[in-house]
Protein backbone atom coordinates (compact mmCIF):
# COMPACT_ATOMS: atom_id res chain seq x y z
CA UNK A 1 0.00 0.00 0.00
CA UNK A 2 1.09 3.58 -0.40
CA UNK A 3 -0.88 5.20 1.88
CA UNK A 4 0.79 7.72 4.45
CA UNK A 5 1.68 7.12 7.93
CA UNK A 6 -1.53 8.32 10.30
CA UNK A 7 -1.46 9.90 13.69
CA UNK A 8 -4.04 9.00 16.60
CA UNK A 9 -4.14 12.12 19.46
CA UNK A 10 -5.00 10.65 22.57
CA UNK A 11 -6.16 12.80 25.50
CA UNK A 12 -8.36 13.01 28.59
CA UNK A 13 -10.19 16.03 26.80
CA UNK A 14 -11.93 15.61 23.49
CA UNK A 15 -11.87 19.26 23.23
CA UNK A 16 -7.83 19.16 23.38
CA UNK A 17 -7.87 16.47 20.67
CA UNK A 18 -9.71 17.68 18.30
CA UNK A 19 -8.46 20.92 18.85
CA UNK A 20 -4.36 19.96 18.54
CA UNK A 21 -5.79 18.20 15.61
CA UNK A 22 -6.74 21.61 14.14
CA UNK A 23 -3.80 23.28 14.59
CA UNK A 24 -1.65 20.61 13.31
CA UNK A 25 -3.37 20.54 10.42
CA UNK A 26 -3.56 24.16 10.00
CA UNK A 27 0.21 24.26 10.53
CA UNK A 28 0.50 21.71 8.19
CA UNK A 29 -0.50 24.19 5.74
CA UNK A 30 -4.31 22.44 5.44
CA UNK A 31 -5.61 20.90 2.46
CA UNK A 32 -4.19 16.97 1.41
CA UNK A 33 -2.58 16.28 4.75
CA UNK A 34 -1.88 12.59 6.39
CA UNK A 35 -4.72 11.50 8.44
CA UNK A 36 -4.83 12.60 11.74
CA UNK A 37 -7.59 11.17 14.31
CA UNK A 38 -8.77 12.52 17.56
CA UNK A 39 -9.40 9.87 20.37
CA UNK A 40 -10.45 12.48 23.49
CA UNK A 41 -12.21 12.31 26.57
CA UNK A 42 -15.06 8.79 27.13
CA UNK A 43 -17.82 8.04 24.81
CA UNK A 44 -19.99 9.64 26.61
CA UNK A 45 -18.46 13.23 26.51
CA UNK A 46 -16.77 13.40 30.14
CA UNK A 47 -12.59 13.35 30.59
CA UNK A 48 -10.75 10.50 30.13
CA UNK A 49 -9.73 8.13 28.10
CA UNK A 50 -11.55 5.36 26.00
CA UNK A 51 -9.58 2.06 24.73
CA UNK A 52 -12.41 1.94 22.46
CA UNK A 53 -12.31 4.96 20.95
CA UNK A 54 -8.30 4.72 20.56
CA UNK A 55 -8.96 1.60 18.93
CA UNK A 56 -11.40 3.07 16.32
CA UNK A 57 -9.35 6.56 15.86
CA UNK A 58 -6.10 4.12 14.72
CA UNK A 59 -8.52 2.49 12.29
CA UNK A 60 -9.82 5.58 10.72
CA UNK A 61 -6.05 6.49 10.56
CA UNK A 62 -4.28 3.28 9.81
CA UNK A 63 -2.97 3.37 5.23
CA UNK A 64 -1.22 0.49 5.84
CA UNK A 65 1.85 1.61 6.82
CA UNK A 66 1.70 2.93 10.24
CA UNK A 67 0.20 4.67 13.08
CA UNK A 68 2.21 7.04 15.52
CA UNK A 69 -0.15 7.41 18.32
CA UNK A 70 0.44 10.48 20.84
CA UNK A 71 -1.01 10.89 24.16
CA UNK A 72 -1.45 13.36 26.79
CA UNK A 73 -0.90 12.04 30.39
CA UNK A 74 -1.39 9.08 33.08
CA UNK A 75 -4.14 6.68 31.72
CA UNK A 76 -3.90 7.90 27.99
CA UNK A 77 -0.32 6.57 27.98
CA UNK A 78 -1.08 3.11 30.14
CA UNK A 79 -3.95 2.60 27.75
CA UNK A 80 -2.22 2.67 24.49
CA UNK A 81 0.81 0.70 26.19
CA UNK A 82 -1.94 -1.83 27.65
CA UNK A 83 -3.68 -1.69 23.94
CA UNK A 84 -0.06 -2.55 22.36
CA UNK A 85 0.33 -5.33 24.53
CA UNK A 86 -2.57 -7.19 23.76
CA UNK A 87 -1.02 -7.66 20.05
CA UNK A 88 -4.46 -7.51 18.06
CA UNK A 89 -6.09 -4.42 19.29
CA UNK A 90 -4.30 -1.81 17.56
CA UNK A 91 -3.65 -1.85 13.82
CA UNK A 92 -0.18 -3.30 12.58
CA UNK A 93 2.51 -1.01 12.23
CA UNK A 94 1.00 0.82 15.61
CA UNK A 95 3.83 2.97 17.90
CA UNK A 96 3.40 4.87 20.89
CA UNK A 97 5.41 7.83 20.29
CA UNK A 98 7.36 8.85 23.27
CA UNK A 99 7.07 13.01 22.66
CA UNK A 100 5.19 16.77 23.70
CA UNK A 101 1.99 16.39 22.53
CA UNK A 102 1.50 19.32 20.85
CA UNK A 103 4.48 19.90 19.18
CA UNK A 104 5.11 16.17 18.52
CA UNK A 105 2.03 16.49 16.86
CA UNK A 106 2.48 19.40 14.86
CA UNK A 107 5.94 17.89 13.74
CA UNK A 108 4.62 14.08 13.44
CA UNK A 109 1.70 15.42 11.01
CA UNK A 110 4.11 18.17 8.93
CA UNK A 111 6.56 14.97 8.64
CA UNK A 112 3.73 12.11 7.29
CA UNK A 113 2.21 14.52 4.78
CA UNK A 114 5.55 15.14 3.42
CA UNK A 115 5.79 11.22 3.00
CA UNK A 116 8.13 10.18 5.70
CA UNK A 117 7.79 6.78 7.09
CA UNK A 118 6.95 5.62 10.17
CA UNK A 119 11.07 5.72 11.29
CA UNK A 120 10.79 9.30 10.49
CA UNK A 121 7.51 10.68 11.97
CA UNK A 122 8.52 9.31 15.19
CA UNK A 123 12.07 11.08 15.02
CA UNK A 124 10.19 13.86 14.18
CA UNK A 125 7.78 14.19 16.75
CA UNK A 126 10.27 12.95 19.65
CA UNK A 127 12.96 15.69 19.01
CA UNK A 128 10.00 17.98 19.51
CA UNK A 129 11.57 17.48 23.09
CA UNK A 130 15.00 18.93 22.03
CA UNK A 131 13.61 22.26 21.60
CA UNK A 132 13.74 24.60 24.97
CA UNK A 133 11.56 27.30 25.62
CA UNK A 134 13.87 29.04 27.74
CA UNK B 1 -3.16 -35.70 48.21
CA UNK B 2 -4.17 -33.59 45.39
CA UNK B 3 -4.91 -29.84 45.70
CA UNK B 4 -8.13 -28.90 44.82
CA UNK B 5 -8.89 -27.34 41.94
CA UNK B 6 -11.19 -24.08 40.59
CA UNK B 7 -13.29 -23.89 37.20
CA UNK B 8 -14.96 -20.94 35.17
CA UNK B 9 -17.87 -21.15 37.51
CA UNK B 10 -15.67 -20.14 40.61
CA UNK B 11 -13.63 -17.35 38.64
CA UNK B 12 -17.05 -15.58 37.86
CA UNK B 13 -18.49 -16.22 41.20
CA UNK B 14 -14.71 -13.95 42.01
CA UNK B 15 -15.75 -11.41 39.64
CA UNK B 16 -19.13 -11.15 40.38
CA UNK B 17 -18.36 -10.94 44.60
CA UNK B 18 -15.55 -8.69 43.41
CA UNK B 19 -18.02 -6.40 41.60
CA UNK B 20 -20.48 -6.13 44.51
CA UNK B 21 -17.96 -5.37 46.65
CA UNK B 22 -16.66 -2.14 44.45
CA UNK B 23 -20.00 -1.15 44.28
CA UNK B 24 -20.37 -1.23 48.09
CA UNK B 25 -17.13 0.52 48.65
CA UNK B 26 -17.45 2.57 45.54
CA UNK B 27 -18.09 5.35 47.65
CA UNK B 28 -15.37 5.35 50.37
CA UNK B 29 -12.44 4.71 47.10
CA UNK B 30 -13.74 8.09 45.69
CA UNK B 31 -13.10 9.56 48.97
CA UNK B 32 -9.89 8.27 49.46
CA UNK B 33 -9.33 9.17 46.09
CA UNK B 34 -10.70 12.69 46.62
CA UNK B 35 -7.66 13.30 48.80
CA UNK B 36 -4.69 12.62 46.71
CA UNK B 37 -5.98 11.54 43.16
CA UNK B 38 -9.37 12.74 40.86
CA UNK B 39 -12.11 11.42 43.17
CA UNK B 40 -12.80 9.13 40.08
CA UNK B 41 -11.68 5.83 41.23
CA UNK B 42 -15.08 4.49 43.16
CA UNK B 43 -17.04 5.23 40.35
CA UNK B 44 -14.56 4.07 37.26
CA UNK B 45 -14.53 1.02 39.07
CA UNK B 46 -18.04 0.16 39.56
CA UNK B 47 -18.83 1.20 35.98
CA UNK B 48 -15.92 -0.98 34.84
CA UNK B 49 -17.03 -4.30 36.86
CA UNK B 50 -20.63 -4.35 36.48
CA UNK B 51 -19.34 -4.02 32.51
CA UNK B 52 -17.18 -7.10 33.64
CA UNK B 53 -20.50 -8.57 35.27
CA UNK B 54 -22.96 -8.00 32.55
CA UNK B 55 -20.18 -9.73 29.75
CA UNK B 56 -19.31 -12.95 31.77
CA UNK B 57 -23.70 -13.25 32.32
CA UNK B 58 -24.42 -12.90 28.67
CA UNK B 59 -21.56 -15.30 27.30
CA UNK B 60 -19.66 -17.21 29.85
CA UNK B 61 -16.38 -18.32 29.02
CA UNK B 62 -15.57 -21.81 29.62
CA UNK B 63 -12.29 -21.44 31.40
CA UNK B 64 -10.60 -20.38 34.39
CA UNK B 65 -8.48 -18.00 31.74
CA UNK B 66 -10.90 -17.43 29.65
CA UNK B 67 -12.92 -16.05 32.28
CA UNK B 68 -10.25 -13.32 33.00
CA UNK B 69 -8.64 -12.54 30.41
CA UNK B 70 -12.68 -11.28 28.94
CA UNK B 71 -12.90 -9.37 32.16
CA UNK B 72 -9.23 -8.10 31.68
CA UNK B 73 -10.54 -6.57 28.14
CA UNK B 74 -13.86 -5.19 28.94
CA UNK B 75 -12.25 -3.72 32.09
CA UNK B 76 -9.28 -1.58 30.21
CA UNK B 77 -12.38 -1.10 27.72
CA UNK B 78 -15.09 0.70 30.27
CA UNK B 79 -12.98 2.03 33.22
CA UNK B 80 -11.78 5.24 31.33
CA UNK B 81 -9.20 5.99 34.22
CA UNK B 82 -5.69 4.82 34.38
CA UNK B 83 -6.92 1.72 36.82
CA UNK B 84 -8.52 0.37 33.47
CA UNK B 85 -5.16 -0.66 31.82
CA UNK B 86 -3.94 -1.69 34.69
CA UNK B 87 -6.37 -3.85 36.21
CA UNK B 88 -7.70 -5.07 32.49
CA UNK B 89 -3.82 -6.31 32.52
CA UNK B 90 -3.59 -7.76 36.03
CA UNK B 91 -6.76 -9.80 35.05
CA UNK B 92 -5.61 -10.31 30.88
CA UNK B 93 -1.92 -11.74 31.86
CA UNK B 94 -3.22 -13.85 34.94
CA UNK B 95 -5.81 -15.15 31.93
CA UNK B 96 -3.26 -16.03 29.41
CA UNK B 97 -0.78 -17.06 32.61
CA UNK B 98 -3.24 -20.07 33.29
CA UNK B 99 -3.91 -21.01 29.73
CA UNK B 100 -6.70 -23.09 28.61
CA UNK B 101 -7.03 -25.54 31.70
CA UNK B 102 -10.73 -26.44 32.30
CA UNK B 103 -9.70 -26.24 36.10
CA UNK B 104 -6.91 -24.75 38.59
CA UNK B 105 -5.14 -25.17 41.73
CA UNK B 106 -4.36 -22.36 43.98
CA UNK B 107 -0.84 -22.95 43.42
CA UNK B 108 -1.22 -22.42 39.99
CA UNK B 109 -3.06 -19.09 40.32
CA UNK B 110 -0.83 -17.54 42.41
CA UNK B 111 2.05 -18.28 39.77
CA UNK B 112 -0.11 -16.86 37.26
CA UNK B 113 -1.03 -13.79 39.26
CA UNK B 114 2.76 -13.35 40.47
CA UNK B 115 3.31 -12.80 36.66
CA UNK B 116 0.56 -10.72 36.31
CA UNK B 117 1.57 -8.39 38.76
CA UNK B 118 5.04 -8.11 37.25
CA UNK B 119 2.99 -6.66 33.91
CA UNK B 120 1.25 -4.65 35.98
CA UNK B 121 4.62 -2.89 37.48
CA UNK B 122 6.54 -2.72 33.81
CA UNK B 123 3.03 -1.11 32.40
CA UNK B 124 2.48 1.81 35.53
CA UNK B 125 6.78 1.39 35.61
CA UNK B 126 5.98 1.43 39.79
CA UNK B 127 7.81 -0.83 42.45
CA UNK B 128 6.80 -1.93 45.73
CA UNK B 129 6.88 1.03 48.02
CA UNK B 130 5.59 3.84 45.60
CA UNK B 131 2.00 4.29 47.39
CA UNK B 132 0.05 1.95 44.03
CA UNK B 133 -2.32 -1.22 43.85
CA UNK B 134 1.63 -2.97 43.65
CA UNK B 135 1.52 -2.82 47.23
CA UNK B 136 -1.31 -4.66 47.98
CA UNK B 137 -1.31 -6.96 45.18
CA UNK B 138 2.76 -8.05 45.24
CA UNK B 139 2.47 -9.57 49.38
CA UNK B 140 -1.13 -10.75 47.94
CA UNK B 141 0.53 -12.56 45.39
CA UNK B 142 3.19 -13.93 47.24
CA UNK B 143 1.07 -15.20 50.31
CA UNK B 144 -1.40 -16.95 47.96
CA UNK B 145 1.25 -19.45 47.78
CA UNK B 146 0.08 -20.10 51.12
CA UNK B 147 -3.92 -19.92 51.40
CA UNK B 148 -6.26 -17.72 49.69
CA UNK B 149 -6.71 -15.80 54.06
CA UNK B 150 -3.21 -15.47 53.56
CA UNK B 151 -3.57 -13.45 50.74
CA UNK B 152 -6.50 -11.20 51.87
CA UNK B 153 -4.31 -11.05 54.98
CA UNK B 154 -1.40 -9.71 53.10
CA UNK B 155 -3.28 -7.53 50.88
CA UNK B 156 -5.06 -5.38 53.61
CA UNK B 157 -1.76 -4.69 55.83
CA UNK B 158 -0.68 -3.85 52.27
CA UNK B 159 -3.40 -1.44 51.69
CA UNK B 160 -3.21 -0.06 55.19
CA UNK B 161 0.58 -0.03 54.55
CA UNK B 162 0.57 2.96 52.10
CA UNK B 163 -0.54 5.39 54.36
CA UNK B 164 2.25 6.83 55.59
CA UNK B 165 3.99 6.54 52.31
CA UNK B 166 4.71 9.67 49.93
CA UNK B 167 3.14 8.92 46.40
CA UNK B 168 5.72 8.33 43.56
CA UNK B 169 3.34 7.61 40.38
CA UNK B 170 -0.11 8.88 39.50
CA UNK B 171 -1.50 11.85 39.95
CA UNK B 172 -0.86 11.45 43.50
CA UNK B 173 3.19 11.70 42.77
CA UNK B 174 2.19 16.19 42.13
CA UNK B 175 1.19 16.37 45.56
CA UNK B 176 4.40 15.34 47.32
CA UNK B 177 4.45 15.17 50.69
CA UNK B 178 1.12 15.85 51.16
CA UNK B 179 0.45 12.90 49.71
CA UNK B 180 1.64 11.10 52.88
CA UNK B 181 -1.14 10.26 55.60
CA UNK B 182 -3.87 9.00 53.33
CA UNK B 183 -4.37 5.29 52.07
CA UNK B 184 -3.55 4.75 48.57
CA UNK B 185 -7.25 4.55 46.57
CA UNK B 186 -5.54 1.57 44.29
CA UNK B 187 -4.32 -0.25 47.15
CA UNK B 188 -7.41 -0.43 48.62
CA UNK B 189 -9.56 -1.36 45.60
CA UNK B 190 -6.82 -3.91 45.06
CA UNK B 191 -7.45 -5.32 48.55
CA UNK B 192 -10.80 -5.63 47.84
CA UNK B 193 -10.50 -7.70 44.73
CA UNK B 194 -8.19 -9.81 46.69
CA UNK B 195 -11.28 -10.27 49.50
CA UNK B 196 -13.53 -11.27 47.32
CA UNK B 197 -11.34 -14.43 46.14
CA UNK B 198 -10.23 -15.80 49.78
CA UNK B 199 -14.67 -15.38 50.19
CA UNK B 200 -15.49 -17.46 47.15
CA UNK B 201 -12.74 -19.90 48.46
CA UNK B 202 -14.13 -19.91 51.97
Amino acid sequence: MSGRVGIVLVSHSAAVATAVAELARGLSGGGDTAPIVPAGGTPDGGLGTSADLIVRAAEAADGGVGVAVLVDLGSAVLTVKALLAEGDELPEGARLVDAPFVEGAVAALVTATAGGDLDQVVAAASEAYAYRKD
Amino acid sequence: MSEPTYDAAFFRAWLEGAAAAVDREADRLTELDSAIGDADHGANLKRGFAAVTATLEKEPPATPGAVLATAGRQLISTVGGASGPLYGTLLRRTGKALGEAPEVSRTALAEALTTAVAAVSQLGGAQLGDKTMLDALVPAAEALGTSFEAAREAAEAGALATVPLQARKGRASYLGERSIGHQDPGATSSALLIAALAEVAA
